[in-house]
C-alpha cells in the first residue's frame, strides 16, 4: 500500500500563512488557558497526599466526604471516582512528618464505618520534596533544549536549530494548553510525557531536516521555498506513517493504563498529533523565515569540501613520504 | 557471494537476546533478573530527612556527661554545669583544679575550650559540627539497615539520596499491619538512658515548668505507661545506650516480655560507680524521652545488666530488642516522602501495562504488514527482536522496571518501527526511480542512516539529561528509553539489512515489489 503518490511535490509553503496563523491562534489560546486555569498540579510537585481507596461494593462517596470533613488533616481533601465505582482516590494537600502517624493509617481510621475497603496506595509528598522537583523539571527542561540546540547547530546550521527549538516550544505549550483545559493532573510523568513529545517533536524535525539538506547537496535547485517543499513532501510518507504507528500505541496506552498513566498517556496522545502537525507545516517553513540562503550554505559546505580534500591531499603526502 | 556477517550478528544478538530474557520471562532460579518496581509489585518507598541539628545537640550532651562522669570521679569540685543549645558551661570551684580538667579536654577531639577565670564554655568547632551532622546521616542509614536485616524482609534497600537524605525501599510490604511495624522499627530513636532522679525536688514535679526545670538542671519527662504521672530527673543522663553491648527478649516472674540489657565495661563502670554513691535513691530507665521504670536502688549494682519492663507483646519486645541492639538513631528522622502501594494495584498496573503493550503491539504489527507486505514482516521481526534484548539488558543491568519504564517500552514498540520505515520508505524511492533492486536497498540503508543517527544521537542526549536530572520512576524511564533508541538503530540497521541480504537473490529474480515491499502494482510495470 502507498498513501502518497511519490512524485508529487505538494506546495507546503504556499499555503504556510494559513498554518502560521492557525498555529499562531492555538498557540497563544494555549498560553491563555494555562495562565487563566492554571494546571491542577499533583503532590509530586505541590506537596501533599494521595490515598486510593478501593471498596468491594459501590464507594459511598458523600459518606467518605462526611466522615473526612471531621478531621483537620482532610479538611481541604478532594474525592473523586478513580477509574471504577468502586474505587476512589482521596486528596488532600495536607502531608505528614512523623514516621509513625502515617496518613494511611489515619485514612483508615476515619472511614471506618464507611463499608468494607483496602487501601491499595498511599502517595505522601513533603512540601520541600516537591519544590526540590519543580526546579529540578525545569532545569532538565532547558538543559535538554540547549542541547538540542547544540547538536542541531553542529549538525546542520544554527538557523536550523532556532526553528527546530520554536517548533519543539510550539508542540509542548499546545500540548500542555490541552492538559491545563481538561484538567488532566500535572505529575512527574506529566514531566516525563514532556521530554518524550520533546524527543518525538526533535526526532521528527531532523528527519525533515536531513532531507532539506539533502536536496541543498545534491540538487541544483536554488529555490529554499521548492527545496524545503520537497523534502516535507518526500518525508510525509515517513511522517504519517511513524506519526500513525506511535498514535496507535500511545492510544492503546491512554485506553488501558487508565487512570493511573493518564497523566502521562494523556499528554503524549495531543503531543503525538500537535509534533506531527508541525514537522509538517511549521519546522521547516520556520527556517524560511529565519533568513536561511541556499547559495550560502552550498559556499560553506563547497569550502568545507575544499579543505576536507586538501587535509587528505597532506595526509596522503605525508604518509606517501613515510612509507 | 560476499559473506552476510549482518545475519551472523543477528542469530547471535537473537540467542543473546533470549537466553538472557528467559529468566525475567519464567522467573527462574538461575540468572540476572529484571527487577519489578515498588509501583508493579507493590511495597513501601520512604524517602526521609535526618534531623541533623539534633544529633548536634546530643553531642553536646554526651560531653556534658563526660564532664560530669570526670569531675565526680577525680574529685574535682564545679558548680553551676549545665548545657546550652550549642554549649557546656561549668565553673571550677578550686582553681587548682584546672590542671587536671585540661587533662580530660585534651583527650577530646573536636572541641573548644574558652576559659575566663574558673568558668569553661566548651563548644564544637565547626568541623566538628559538619561532621557530626554527617555521622548523624550515615549512622542513621547503618542502623535502619541493620535493623531492616533482622526484622527478616527479603531485599530492602536503605540508601543515601543527596546529601542528608535516606531511601529506604521494602518490597516485601505486603499488608497495612506490616507497613506500620516496619515504619515503627525504623524510626524508633531507641535511645536508651540512664538517668538520676531528682529526689530533692521530685516531690514538686506536678508544679513544676519545663523551664524551671532545666534552669535547675533537671529534665521533666513523662511516664510511658502511666498516663500523667511525670518524673523529674537530672538533665544530664548517667549514660547512655551508646554502651551497650546487647539486648535480648526475656520473661519476668509473671512470664511477661522484658528486654534485658547488657553495657560494655566502661558503661559497666560508670553505672557500678553510680549505683554504689546512691544505694536509697532512684534510678530512672528512659527510653525514647519516656520513663519505663524508676526503681529504688538497693546496693551497688556490677556486671553492668539492667531490665526494661512495660507492658510488651512478644512482637514489640523483639521488635525494641532490635533497635537497641542495632543501636540508636543519633538525630531523629522525619519522611519527605512516602508512597506505598498495595500487591493489588501493583498487579492491577501490570495487568494494565501488557495489555497496552500487547495490544498496541498487534496494531503495529498487522499495520506494518498491511503497508509493507514481506518488508513489514522483517520489520516487525526487528521489533520482537528489539523487546528481547531490551527486556536482557535491562536484566543485565540489574535495572528496575517501573510503571513509567513500562509505558516507556509500550510507546517504544511505535517508535522502533521507525527506523525500518525511514530505511522502507528510501528503498521505495530508489525502485520508484528505477534503481536495480540490489542498489536500491543499499542506497536506501546508506540515505536513511544519517538521518536515523542524527535524530536518534539527539534523543540520546535528551535522555541522559532525564537520567541526571530525574528522580526514581522517571529514571527507570529514562534507562528504559536509552536501551531501545540503541536496541532499535542496531536491529533497523544491521539486523534487517542482514536478511535483505539473505533473500536478496529471490528478491531480485521475482521483482515483485508488491510482496516484498508492499507497492501498489502500476501501469508498465
Amino acid at each position: 500500500m502507498e498513501l502518497f503518490k511519490e512524485d508529487k511535490v505538494y506546495n507546503f509553503l504556499g499555503k504556510g500563512k494559513i498554518f502560521f496563523v492557525a498555529s499562531f491562534i492555538l498557540f497563544f489560546l494555549a498560553i491563555a488557558i494555562v495562565a487563566t486555569k492554571g494546571f491542577s498540579f499533583g503532590i509530586d510537585f505541590t506537596g501533599g497526599s494521595v490515598v486510593q481507596v478501593k471498596y468491594t461494593q459501590t464507594a459511598p462517596i458523600d459518606k467518605i466526604r462526611e466522615s473526612l470533613q471531621k478531621s483537620k488533616l482532610f479538611e481541604h481533601a478532594m474525592v473523586t471516582e478513580f477509574g471504577s465505582p468502586q474505587e476512589v482516590v482521596i486528596k488532600t494537600p495536607s502531608s505528614t512528618v512523623g514516621v509513625n502517624n502515617d496518613i494511611g493509617d489515619m485514612t483508615k481510621e476515619i472511614l471506618k464505618g464507611t463499608g468494607d475497603f483496602e487501601i491499595r496506595r498511599v502517595d505522601m509528598v513533603g512540601p520541600q520534596v516537591g519544590g526540590e522537583l519543580r526546579v529540578k523539571g525545569l532545569t532538565a527542561f532547558l538543559l535538554t533544549l540547549m542541547a538540542i540546540m547544540a547538536t542541531v547547530t553542529f549538525r546542520y546550521e544554527w538557523r536550523f536549530a532556532l526553528a527546530a527549538i520554536i517548533a519543539i516550544v510550539h508542540d509542548i505549550v499546545i500540548t500542555f494548553g490541552f492538559v491545563s483545559y481538561f484538567g488532566v493532573d500535572f505529575n512527574i510523568e506529566s514531566v516525563a510525557a514532556l521530554l518524550m513529545i520533546l524527543g518525538y517533536s526533535i526526532h521528527d524535525t531532523i528527519i525533515v531536516y536531513d532531507r532539506v539538506r539533502e536536496h541543498i547537496e545534491e540538487s541544483k535547485e536554488t529555490d529554499f521555498v521548492q527545496i524545503i517543499n520537497e523534502a516535507v513532501s518526500r518525508t510525509q510518507s515517513r511522517t504519517t506513517l511513524t506519526s500513525l504507528t506511535v498514535f496507535f500505541v500511545v492510544l492503546t496506552l491512554f485506553i488501558f493504563g487508565g487512570d493511573i498513566m493518564m497523566s502521562f498517556s494523556f499528554p503524549m496522545l495531543i503531543g503525538v498529533i500537535v509534533g506531527t502537525y508541525s514537522s509538517i507545516f511549521v519546522a521547516a517553513q520556520l527556517v524560511v523565515w529565519t533568513g536561511f540562503s541556499v547559495a550560502d550554505y552550498r559556499q560553506r559546505m563547497a569550502k568545507k569540501v575544499k579543505m576536507r580534500a586538501e587535509r587528505d591531499k597532506m595526509r596522503s603526502q605525508f604518509e606517501g613520504g613515510v612509507v | 557471494m560476499k559473506f552476510n556477517y549482518r545475519i551472523i550478528i543477528f542469530a547471535i544478538s537473537i540467542i543473546f537476546a533470549i537466553v538472557y530474557s528467559v529468566p525475567s520471562i519464567f522467573q527462574t532460579k538461575w540468572g540476572p533478573k529484571v527487577t519489578l518496581g515498588l509501583d508493579l509489585q507493590g511495597g513501601l518507598h520512604l524517602l526521609l530527612g535526618v534531623k541533623t541539628d539534633e544529633a548536634v545537640v546530643s553531642r553536646v550532651k554526651s560531653i556534658a556527661s563526660s564532664v560530669k562522669h570526670y569531675t565526680e570521679h577525680n574529685e574535682i569540685l564545679v558548680d553551676s554545669l549545665g548545657v546550652t543549645a550549642s554549649t557546656v558551661e561549668f565553673t571550677l570551684l578550686d582553681h587548682d583544679d584546672a590542671k587536671n580538667i585540661s587533662k580530660l579536654f585534651a583527650d577530646m577531639k573536636g572541641v573548644k575550650v574558652d576559659i575566663k577565670g574558673d568558668s569553661y564554655t566548651v563548644s564544637l568547632t565547626p568541623e566538628e559540627i559538619a561532621k557530626t551532622k554527617q555521622q548523624a546521616v550515615t549512622q542513621a542509614i547503618e542502623t535502619i539497615r541493620n535493623r531492616l536485616d533482622q526484622f527478616g524482609l527479603s531485599e530492602p534497600v536503605v540508601a543515601r539520596q543527596g546529601q542528608d537524605n535516606i531511601l529506604v525501599e521494602l518490597p516485601g510490604i505486603k499488608t497495612q499491619a506490616e507497613e506500620q511495624r516496619a515504619r515503627e522499627l525504623i524510626s524508633r530513636s531507641a535511645k536508651l538512658e540512664l538517668m538520676a532522679v531528682d529526689e530533692g525536688r521530685g516531690a514538686r514535679v506536678s508544679t513544676l515548668t519545663p523551664l524551671d526545670a532545666s534552669n535547675m538542671g533537671d529534665e521533666i519527662l513523662p511516664d510511658a505507661q502511666m498516663e500523667g504521672v511525670k518524673h523529674l530527673v537530672h538533665e544530664i543522663p548517667i549514660l547512655d545506650g551508646g554502651m551497650l553491648t546487647d539486648a535480648r527478649v526475656e520473661f519476668d516472674k509473671n512470664n511477661r516480655p522484658v528486654i534485658s540489657f547488657t553495657l560494655n565495661s566502661e558503661g559497666a563502670q560508670i553505672f557500678g560507680d553510680f549505683t554504689a554513691k546512691n544505694v536509697g535513691n532512684h534510678l530512672a530507665i528512659v527510653l525514647d524521652g519516656k520513663v519505663y521504670s524508676a526503681p529504688v536502688i538497693n546496693e551497688r549494682i556490677g556486671g553492668g545488666s539492667g531490665q526494661i519492663s512495660g507492658n510488651y507483646t512478644m512482637e514489640g519486645a523483639q521488635d525494641l530488642a532490635i533497635a537497641l541492639r542495632s543501636g540508636a538513631l543519633l538525630a531523629p528522622i522525619y519522611v519527605m516522602e512516602k508512597r506505598s502501594v498495595g500487591p493489588s494495584l501493583g498487579a492491577d498496573s501490570i495487568r494494565a501495562s501488557l495489555l497496552a503493550l500487547v495490544s498496541g503491539f498487534g496494531l503495529v504489527v498487522l499495520f506494518m504488514i498491511f503497508y509493507y507486505g514481506l518488508a513489514g514482516v522483517i520489520a516487525n521481526l526487528a521489533v520482537v527482536v528489539n523487546l528481547f534484548i531490551i527486556l536482557a539488558l535491562m536484566s543485565l543491568m540489574g535495572a528496575t522496571l517501573t510503571l513509567p519504564g513500562m509505558a516507556g517500552i509500550v510507546l517504544h514498540i511505535g517508535l522502533a518501527v521507525d527506523a525500518n520505515i525511514i530505511i522502507n520508505e528510501r528503498i521505495r524511492e530508489g525502485f520508484r526511480a528505477g534503481v536495480p533492486t540490489r542498489r536500491a536497498i543499499a542506497e536506501g540503508y546508506s540515505k536513511a542512516m544519517r538521518a536515523i543517527l542524527d535524530s536518534n544521537i539527539t534523543q540520546l542526549l535528551a535522555c541522559t539529561i532525564l537520567y541526571v536530572y530525574g528522580t526514581g520512576a522517571i529514571k527507570g524511564f529514562a534507562v528504559t528509553l536509552s536501551i531501545g533508541l540503541l536496541a532499535s538503530m542496531f536491529t533497523a540497521i544491521v539486523c534487517s539489512y542482514g536478511i535483505y541480504e539473505l533473500f536478496m537473490h529471490r528478491i531480485e529474480e521475482s521483482k515483485n515489489y508488491t510482496l516484498w515491499f508492499g507497492m501498489s502494482r502500476r501501469k508498465g510495470v
